[in-house]
């Protein structure tokens, strides 16, 4: 294991989240240290993303506690979520699709005017250097988002996430609408917060993009946690067999593991 | 400062070409817009060609301007129930109760039960107080259960439109009500609910000169921050021609005057020996036309420039990002209907003051023209789509029609058949330009 803070950021302890009987997170513990990326990799439906809207307050966890800076604490909606700094980048991206780029990047955040007008001067301005950081290219402030690219609507969301101070960053499958190069931004994007401090909840699908960016990594199996690992104690292959078999590589047995490679 | 905003990268520059669709997009001018405004004229040349020449007159375009003041003033607040991806069927039987509530208020409850007869100087202001209290409860009561306990719009306000029509017959035991204060009338327009003619030349001065001052004061904030700015001659055209519109309604209403045994009458009472040809006293602005004007400059400012709105239209366009992003969406849309209860009060004054008073029918329908002039204006129901301005054009250009039939002497099933039909074609054509632009 690594050093351990005094504190982690973040601890979610035996969180619960059950739809209509299925327990799609049941009695999940995990934490996040300042400056640390970690992992969260499983199967579809494994609970990756349902155990992270729990925390973005996207979806309120029927049981169990949330500590920030050690401090237990409740999260009942987003609005709660983002007076934590915890910052989320859905899957979904969760964009207005028919306004423009600084709207969406200031959604729910809007600067005002003294009297109360929205100062869309300012959140262009203040949008255009953001991206002007995240992606250079990206030159359409006044169009609906609808008519963007993929690539181009995933920075409108990273942009947003970036821009309020996150101190904990939730990246839900950032490059999966990404081609090569926008990928490799995101993963500098990656490196650079992580060096600013900022403990980021990487989900992926992705095992290359995971064992290249996390510090440890969570695999999820049906609504559990198979186990946490420090990646530099792991292979790509032991990671692998724990998302397809839910078992540590201790309890996996060598013709499971046959099979596997079979 | 030649940067265009909006090119795709990589894109090379485009040759500038002098062409009428670029002139256009220069002025940045909302092309949707500038295409009803288009039609409005196209619509009243129409009759004014097939009557002969007798259809544009000053008393023809105020009256029709009237008779649509209570459509668009509910318009502006229609669109912005259906950004968000709701309805409201219930506001004509909202304007029926109100209606009535005015007109007992003033006949009966307040010289009865507080002893304000008719003609007190305050009258007018506890009746409108009252109506638009009743408004928001009637707004913040179907809002509550449409966005609070969830029950479809569409459920909730046609119980209301059921329900709150069957409670105007409760309220006036099937009586019809007449005898307003006179104050209260003037709200109604005519020739003495109306700004006469210094006041509206200072209407159009100081709304001219807003214009500019808004027109300067956008170009400041964009130079401020390094942005583009529009060519100098369009900042200039726009100004001059929205000066020159503004300046020309209040022409128009100026020249419409009084009639004449109302200023014969206004004569004799001052002492003025009447000129040869009558007294010729301009009318102006009617009230009601003050009021959309009002109402359509706050709503806009609503939508557009303050976070309500934005919450509205982002609901519109993504309710979950809408929530996602932090946004109380619940609040928001149980607003919307307060705010449509609001304007419900407005119109309902509006109808009452003209009628004199109140009869059972008072509004019937009126969710139906309310809702066609929002979506003739370009309101999508898919949602997130739609702008105040449009709504209120569009509530002229279906009410323009209507009276220039009737004025040809077309009986009113067969405007009902024209309107039915402009309804369908203007949002299908709008569907399909809408179709190849995101082509």
């Amino acid at each position: 294991m690594t050093v351990t803070q005094a504190v982690p950021l973040v601890e979610m302890h035996n969180i619960r989240v059950a739809f209509g009987g299925v327990h799609a997170v049941d009695d999940v513990s995990i934490d996040l240290n300042a400056g640390e990326v970690m992992g969260l990799v499983g199967g579809n439906g494994a609970g990756k993303s349902t155990l992270m809207r729990a925390l973005s307050g996207a979806h309120v966890a029927d049981s169990g506690e949330i500590r920030i800076d050690g401090q237990p604490q409740t999260i009942g909606n987003p609005r709660d979520a983002k007076s934590f700094n915890i910052e989320t980048i859905y899957q979904t991206l969760a964009l207005a699709d028919n306004i423009d780029a600084p709207a969406n990047v200031f959604l729910g955040r809007e600067t005002t005017t003294r009297w109360g007008n929205l100062d869309d001067g300012a959140m262009e301005n203040a949008t255009r250097q953001v991206m002007g950081r995240l992606n250079p290219n990206f030159t359409n402030f006044h169009s609906a988002v609808k008519s963007l690219s993929g690539g181009q609507r995933q920075a409108v969301a990273i942009a947003r996430a970036v821009y309020f101070n996150a101190r904990i960053l939730i990246m839900d499958e950032p490059t999966a609408a990404l081609g090569p190069a926008e990928t490799a931004q995101v993963r500098d994007l990656i490196r650079q917060l992580k060096t600013e401090g900022i403990g980021i909840f990487l989900i992926s699908h992705d095992i290359h993009d995971v064992f290249d960016l996390s510090d440890r990594i969570s695999v999820m199996y049906h609504g559990k946690i198979v186990d946490t690992v420090v990646k530099a104690n792991v292979t790509t292959d032991e990671v692998l067999a724990m998302i397809i078999l839910g078992k540590k590589p201790t309890e996996v047995t060598r013709e499971e593991l046959a099979e596997l490679h079979a | 400062m030649t940067d265009v905003a909006g090119n795709a990268p990589g894109q090379a520059p485009a040759v500038p070409r002098l062409s009428a669709g670029r002139l256009l997009a220069a002025t940045e001018v909302d092309l949707r817009l500038f295409g009803m405004v288009a039609a409005l004229i196209v619509i009243l040349l129409g009759f004014h060609f097939v009557s002969g020449g007798k259809f544009l007159q000053p008393v023809n375009m105020m009256t029709l301007a009237v008779q649509a003041s209570g459509t668009a003033i509910m318009a502006t607040g229609m669109v912005l129930v259906i950004v968000s991806r709701n309805i409201d069927l219930s506001v004509g039987s909202v304007v029926g109760f109100i209606a009535m509530s005015y007109a007992l208020l003033m006949t009966d409850w307040l010289p009865d039960v507080l002893g304000i007869a008719l003609g007190s100087p305050f009258m007018w202001v506890i009746a409108l107080a009252f109506g638009v209290g009743l408004g928001i409860l009637f707004g913040g009561f179907q809002g509550f259960l449409i966005a609070y306990v969830g029950v479809p719009s569409f459920i909730v306000t046609l119980g209301g439109l059921l329900a709150i029509r069957g409670a105007v017959w409760q309220l006036s035991q099937g009586a019809a009500v007449s005898g307003l204060d006179s104050t209260f009338q003037k709200i109604g327009g005519g020739a003495l609910g109306s700004l006469g003619g210094d006041l509206s030349w200072g209407v159009g001065v100081v709304a001219s000169l807003a214009i500019v001052y808004l027109l300067t004061y956008n170009r400041r904030q964009r130079r401020k921050f390094g942005f583009a700015v529009r060519p100098m001659w369009a900042e200039v055209l726009l100004g001059v021609v929205g000066c020159l519109a503004v300046l020309g309604l209040a022409y128009v209403a100026n020249a419409n005057v009084w009639p004449p045994g109302l200023a014969t009458r206004f004569a004799v009472e001052h002492g003025i020996t009447e000129p040869p040809g009558g007294l010729k006293i301009p009318v102006g602005f009617p009230w009601p036309i003050v009021l959309v004007i009002g109402v359509t400059l706050a709503m806009s400012v609503l939508a557009t420039r303050r976070r309500f709105g934005r919450f509205v239209y982002a609901y519109g366009g993504n309710p979950e990002a809408a929530e996602l992003g932090g946004i109380n969406t619940r609040w928001t849309i149980m607003k919307t209907f307060v705010l449509m209860g609001i304007l419900a009060a407005i119109a309902a004054a509006i109808a009452a003051a003209r009628l004199n008073g109140s009869t059972l029918d008072v509004g019937q329908s009126d969710e139906l023209y309310v809702i066609a002039a929002a979506v003739v204006g370009g309101t999508s129901f898919a949602g997130g789509i739609g702008t105040i301005p449009g709504a209120v054009l569009g509530a002229f250009v279906m009410q323009s029609l209507a009276y220039g039939l009737a004025f040809m002497g077309v009986n009113s099933p067969t405007q009902n058949i024209v309107a039915g039909i402009v309804l369908i074609l203007a949002v299908g054509f709008d569907t399909y330009n809408r179709r190849r632009a995101s082509r």
